[in-house]
C-alpha cells in the first residue's frame, strides 16, 4: 500500500504533483474517498463540489502533461467557507435567506487559489453569517468535532476547522471576525491563522463586519498555512483597505531555535475562570519556547477587560448595515406573498435570519441610532484605538504575544446555545486582535486528559506574519501534534 | 399689518462627469440605455463585493469646489447612510456626512443689477440609487421593476446657506452654478438626464426678524422655473398659513408640477434614522497638497474671471462679454477666433459670433463645440470685414457658405468673387448709368431731398449685383449730383 495522500501536508502534495508523482485526479480522489466515509459524522461540507473539484484536478494533470508550469498549490484539495463567493457556485452563509443564491463572481482569496492551480472540495458549514463560536448557529446543519463527536468543532468557520481535523482536505479558508479562524482551529486541533487586517483581500468575502473581518487558510501544518498565505495575500485593487504589501514567500525556513526572540505573557490573559487544562498547556508551550532559546517576560494589555463589549457594539453595528441588502428584491429568499414593501421587507428578512443574526442586527440598529451614537459607536471605537495602543505598546518590548486561543478546551453541543454572553465569552482571547487589526494564529499545544485538542495563540505586530508564521514552526518542530486518527 | 420675507436654502445634486460610477468600473451612460444594462456585482450589492472610489470622481467634486470657493478638506470620510428601498441595493447609501470633502463657499449673484453672495455650506460627494419602473410604455406592471444602470453613478450635493430672499434669487443662484459647474467640466448638468437636481429648503418669517420660520423641504423640482414656481406657491402657502393663524409644521413636500402646489409628502415624525456611520470599507479620502496641486492646476478660467478679461483686455461691451460668456464651448470659440483675426477685428468677430454663429447654433440646437467648421475661419471672416473686403451683407452670405462647406473664407471669397468692388472706375461707372436710369430721384435729391439718395444706392447696388462698396456708392453719387 502507498502512501495515504490524506496524511501529506499541502507543501508536498503540491510538490508531488508538480513533479508528476501523484495526479492531481488521484489526490482529489483519495481526498473524496475520505470525505465521503467521514462526512456523514462529521458534517463538514454544505456542499460538496466533485465534479467540478475532478474536472479542475484533470485540467491540472492536462497542464503539466502539455509542459504548462503548474501553480504553488498545484493538484491541493481546498475547502472553502461558505461565506466566500465562487462563481457558479451555491453561497448560503449557512442563513435561509441565501438558500438557492448562486455567486456571479469568484472572490479574490478563491481565484487566486484557482490561478495557483488548487481544487476547491466544497464549501464548508458554519455559524449563519459568520456568528458564533460553535457553527451550531447554522441554519442547515451541525458539524461535529472529529476529535469527539458530541462536541463542538467551534466556530464560526467549524466546517473548515473539521474538515482539515479529519483529513478530508489538507487547507481550507475561513474568515476570522472576532476568532472565527483560531477558535475552531484550537477546538479541531489544527493551524488557524488570522493575517494582519488588509493582508489578504476581503472582496467576495460576505461580510460580517467589515472593519474586523479577514480571510486566512486552516492547515495542519505551519508551512501549508505560510503557503496558502503566500497564494490568497496581497494587494488587490477591489478592495479598498487591502494592503500594498508583498506578503511573505512562501516557503519560510524552520529556525533551529528562537534566539533572541521575545515573547510576551500578557498578564490580563491569565486570569481567574480560565480552564485549569488550559491554563497548565499554555505555561507548558511557553516553557516550550524557552527552552527554544526565547526570553519570556510579563506584558500588560491593560484595556482586555473592554474587549468583549467593544466587540459586541462595533461587529453588530456594521453587520446591521452588511445584511441589510439581504432585502429579497435582487437574489436569495424573497416572500412573496407579502402585500406591500414593508411587508415584504418584514416576512423575508424575519423568515430568512435566524435568532442570533437577527440579534446582532438589532444590537447593531440599536447602537447607530440617533441619541446613542455617541454612547455606543463612538465611545467603543475610542476603546478601539485604546486597545491598539496597548498592542503597540507590547510590541515595543516583545516580538510576540503567547496566550491561550480559548478559555476552554471544546464544549458540548447545547452548552452554551442557551446564554449567548457565555458563547460570546468564548472568543474573549481572540477578539483583541481582531480590534488592533493584528495577526494571530492558533497553533495545537497539546490535548486534555480526554483527548480534546488545546490551541496556543501567537500574536504579531501588524503585517510580521513571517516572524510569527517562522516562530510557530520551530514550536512545531519542538512539540509535533498528532494527526487525528479515527 | 405683518410682511413677510422668504427664507430658502438649496440642496442641489450634479452628476459628476466621469465615465465610470464612483466605486464601480460601470459606465455612467445609462440613461435610455436598456435596463440593467450597466451593471456589475458591486453597483447591484451582490454579497461580498466592496466599493472601490473613482479617482476621477473625486478629481471632478474637487474642481467644483474650488471653481465655488470652498476650503477643501484634508481628510473626508465616506459614511453609511442606512434606509431599506428597491432602488437602494445596499440598503445604505454611501455619502459624506460628518466629515465631507468641501465647505464655506459662495457664488455672486445678481438680480435686478444688484450684486449679492449665497453661502455655500458644503459640497460632499455620494452615490446614486436606482430608479424604480412603475409602467413598461404603456403596460401598467403589476408590481415595480428596479433598473440599476444609474445606482452607484457618482453626485455630488452643493448644500447652500439659507441666504435666498426671493424666487428670483434662487433662479440666478442656479443658473450662476449651473454655468460655474458646467464650465469647470465637473458636471453636464443636464435636467432632462436628472444630472442636475434640486431639494428647496423654503420658511417665512416677519420682515426684520432673525428667528428663523420652521421650514419646509421641497422635492421633486426638476427645472429651475420648478424651482422658482414652487417657493413661490410655498411662500404663499406658509404665509396665509401664519396670518390665518396656523403654523407651518417642520416636513418634506412635493411639487406637482401639473396642479402648480405642494403637497405633503411625509412628516417629521416619519423621517428615517438614517444610522450614519463611518464606512469601514473605505479608508478616509486624504487630498494631500500635491493632489490639490494638480487640480487646481487643471481648474479652467471661471465665466466671471473671463468675462472681466473680454471686457478689459480685449475691449468687449458687457453684453458681449456675457454672450461670448453663457458657455464655456462658445467663449472657447470665440478665444480661438479672435486669436485668428488682427487685433483691430475683434470686436467684429464678437459681432459675428452674437449674430451669425449663435443664430444658427440656436437655430439648429448645437453648442459651439458642434460648429462645422474651425474657429479661425470665423477670425478671418471678422478680418475681411474689417478690411473692408466684405460688405456685412456679404460677410452674411459668406458665412453660411463657410458654415456649410467648412471651408477658409478668403478662399471662398476669391473663388466666388464676392469680393467687394472698391474700384473707382467702375463704382462711377454704376453710378452714372443708376442716376440716367432713375432721373426723377437724381433731380429730387440734387433738389435736397436726402431721401432720394436710398433708392439711387439701391440701383448700384443691383447693378453690382451687391458687390460694390455702399460707402463708396453714397460717396460718389453725391459728388456726381452736386457736379
Amino acid at each position: 500500500m502507498s502512501t495515504d495522500l490524506t496524511e501529506l501536508s499541502a507543501v508536498r502534495l503540491a510538490a508531488m504533483v508538480r513533479a508528476g508523482e501523484a495526479s492531481a485526479e488521484a489526490v482529489a480522489r483519495a481526498h473524496f474517498a475520505r470525505l465521503e466515509r467521514l462526512e456523514p459524522t462529521v458534517k463538514a461540507f454544505l456542499l460538496v463540489t466533485k465534479d467540478l473539484a475532478l474536472a479542475q484536478a484533470r485540467a491540472v494533470d492536462e497542464k503539466r502533461r502539455k509542459g504548462g508550469t503548474l501553480g504553488a498549490l498545484a493538484g491541493v484539495p481546498v475547502a472553502i467557507k461558505d461565506n466566500l463567493q465562487v462563481e457558479g457556485v451555491e453561497t448560503t452563509c449557512a442563513s435561509k435567506i441565501l438558500k438557492g443564491h448562486v455567486a456571479a463572481y469568484d472572490a479574490t482569496a478563491v481565484a487566486r487559489l484557482k490561478a495557483a492551480d488548487a481544487v476547491l472540495v466544497g464549501k464548508t458549514n458554519l455559524d449563519e453569517f459568520a456568528m458564533g463560536s460553535s457553527t451550531e448557529n447554522s441554519a442547515f446543519q451541525k458539524t461535529t468535532n472529529p476529535w469527539d463527536p458530541a462536541r463542538v468543532p467551534g466556530g464560526s468557520s467549524g466546517g473548515s476547522a473539521a474538515a482539515v481535523a479529519a483529513r478530508m482536505v489538507p487547507l481550507a479558508l475561513g474568515s476570522d471576525t472576532g476568532g472565527s479562524i483560531r477558535q475552531p482551529a484550537a477546538f479541531c486541533g489544527v493551524v488557524g491563522l488570522k493575517p494582519t487586517y488588509g493582508r489578504v483581500s476581503r472582496y467576495g468575502l460576505v461580510a460580517f463586519a467589515s472593519s474586523l473581518d479577514q480571510v486566512g487558510p486552516f492547515s495542519r501544518t505551519v508551512a501549508d498555512a505560510a503557503l496558502a498565505l503566500s497564494v490568497i495575500g496581497g494587494r488587490d485593487p477591489m478592495d479598498a483597505t487591502s494592503a500594498r504589501r508583498e506578503p511573505p514567500p512562501a516557503a519560510l525556513p524552520v529556525p533551529k531555535d528562537l534566539k533572541g526572540l521575545r515573547v510576551g505573557l500578557p498578564r490580563e490573559y491569565f486570569i481567574a475562570g480560565i480552564d485549569p487544562e488550559v491554563e497548565a498547556a499554555t505555561r507548558a508551550a511557553v516553557e516550550v519556547l524557552r527552552g527554544l532559546g526565547a526570553t519570556v517576560k510579563d506584558v500588560s494589555l491593560p484595556h482586555t477587560k473592554y474587549a468583549v463589549s467593544t466587540y459586541y457594539i462595533l461587529a453588530p453595528s456594521e453587520a446591521s448595515a452588511n445584511l441589510a441588502r439581504f432585502d429579497g428584491v435582487r437574489y436569495g429568499a424573497s416572500d412573496r406573498s407579502a402585500k406591500t414593501l414593508e411587508e415584504s421587507y418584514e416576512l423575508t428578512r424575519g423568515g430568512g435570519f435566524g435568532p442570533e443574526v437577527k440579534r446582532r442586527i438589532m444590537l447593531g440598529t440599536y447602537a447607530l441610532s440617533s441619541g446613542y451614537y455617541d454612547a455606543y459607536y463612538a465611545k467603543a471605537q475610542r476603546v478601539r484605538t485604546l486597545m491598539a495602543g496597548d498592542f503597540k505598546e507590547a510590541f515595543s518590548e516583545v516580538d510576540l504575544i503567547a496566550c491561550p486561543t480559548t478559555p476552554t478546551p471544546p464544549f458540548r453541543f447545547g452548552e452554551k446555545t442557551e446564554d449567548p454572553v457565555a458563547m460570546y465569552l468564548s472568543d474573549v482571547f481572540t477578539i483583541p486582535s481582531n480590534l488592533a487589526g493584528n495577526a494571530s494564529l492558533s497553533i495545537p499545544c497539546g490535548r486534555t486528559a480526554g483527548g480534546l485538542p488545546l490551541g496556543l495563540q501567537l500574536i504579531s505586530d501588524v503585517f510580521c506574519e513571517a516572524k510569527l508564521l517562522s516562530a510557530a514552526s520551530a514550536f512545531e518542530a519542538a512539540r509535533p501534534f498528532p494527526v487525528f486518527k479515527e | 399689518m405683518t410682511r413677510y420675507e422668504l427664507v430658502a436654502g438649496l440642496e442641489v445634486h450634479c452628476q459628476l462627469a466621469t465615465r465610470t460610477k464612483l466605486f464601480c468600473g460601470c459606465g455612467t451612460d445609462g440613461f435610455g440605455a436598456a435596463p440593467n444594462s450597466r451593471i456589475c456585482p458591486v453597483c447591484t450589492a451582490q454579497p461580498g463585493s466592496l466599493p472601490v472610489l473613482n479617482g476621477r470622481a473625486v478629481e471632478l467634486a474637487f474642481q467644483a469646489a474650488l471653481a465655488l470657493g470652498l476650503r477643501l478638506n484634508r481628510i473626508s470620510v465616506f459614511a453609511r447612510k442606512n434606509y431599506f428601498y428597491p432602488d437602494l441595493p445596499k440598503a445604505y447609501q454611501i455619502s459624506q456626512y460628518d466629515r465631507p470633502y468641501s465647505q464655506h463657499g459662495g457664488l455672486d449673484i445678481s438680480v435686478g443689477g444688484a450684486v449679492k453672495r449665497i453661502g455655500i455650506t458644503r459640497i460632499h460627494m455620494e452615490e446614486d440609487a436606482g430608479k424604480l419602473l412603475h409602467e413598461m410604455g404603456a403596460l401598467k406592471l403589476d408590481g415595480s421593476l428596479v433598473d440599476l444602470n444609474r445606482a452607484g453613478v457618482p453626485l455630488i450635493e452643493i448644500v447652500s446657506e439659507p441666504d435666498v430672499r426671493s424666487s428670483d434669487e434662487a433662479y440666478a443662484y442656479l443658473s450662476a452654478l449651473k454655468e460655474v459647474i458646467q464650465y469647470v467640466g465637473a458636471s453636464r448638468c443636464d435636467m432632462e438626464k436628472g444630472e442636475m437636481r434640486c431639494d428647496a429648503n423654503v420658511s417665512v418669517r416677519p420682515v426684520g426678524a432673525e428667528k428663523f420660520g420652521t421650514r419646509a423641504e421641497i422635492k421633486n423640482l426638476n427645472s429651475f422655473k420648478n424651482v422658482k414656481d414652487a417657493i413661490d406657491f410655498e411662500f404663499r402657502r406658509q404665509v396665509a398659513l401664519v396670518e390665518s393663524g396656523g403654523r407651518v409644521t417642520q416636513e418634506t413636500r412635493l411639487w406637482d408640477a401639473a396642479k402648480q402646489e405642494t403637497r405633503s409628502m411625509r412628516s417629521k415624525e416619519d423621517a428615517h434614522d438614517y444610522r450614519y456611520f463611518p464606512d469601514p470599507d473605505l479608508p478616509p479620502l486624504v487630498a494631500d497638497d500635491a493632489f490639490v496641486a494638480r487640480v487646481k492646476a487643471e481648474l479652467p478660467e471661471l465665466p466671471a474671471v473671463k468675462r472681466a478679461r473680454f471686457t478689459g483686455q480685449l475691449g468687449l461691451s458687457a453684453y458681449d462679454a456675457d454672450v461670448l460668456t453663457g458657455d464655456r464651448a462658445l467663449a472657447d470659440f470665440f478665444e480661438k477666433a479672435a486669436a485668428a483675426a488682427p487685433k483691430g477685428a475683434v470686436k467684429t468677430v464678437a459681432n459675428l459670433m452674437a449674430t451669425e454663429l449663435l443664430a444658427r447654433l440656436n437655430a439648429e440646437n448645437k453648442t459651439a463645440a458642434d460648429a462645422p467648421f474651425a474657429p479661425e475661419h470665423l477670425g478671418r471672416l471678422a478680418e475681411l470685414v474689417a478690411a473692408g473686403t466684405l460688405s456685412s451683407k456679404g460677410a452674411k452670405d459668406v458665412f453660411a457658405r463657410v458654415w456649410e462647406t467648412g471651408t477658409d473664407p478668403r478662399t471662398l471669397v476669391a473663388e466666388l468673387g464676392l469680393a467687394q468692388v472698391s474700384d473707382d472706375g467702375q463704382v462711377r461707372d454704376w453710378v452714372r448709368q443708376a442716376l440716367s436710369a432713375n432721373a426723377k430721384a437724381a433731380a429730387d435729391l440734387k433738389g435736397g431731398k436726402e431721401a432720394a439718395i436710398g433708392s439711387l444706392v439701391g440701383a448700384v447696388m443691383k447693378l453690382s449685383q451687391g458687390k460694390a462698396n455702399p460707402a463708396l456708392v453714397r460717396t460718389m453719387i453725391k459728388e456726381a449730383v452736386q457736379s
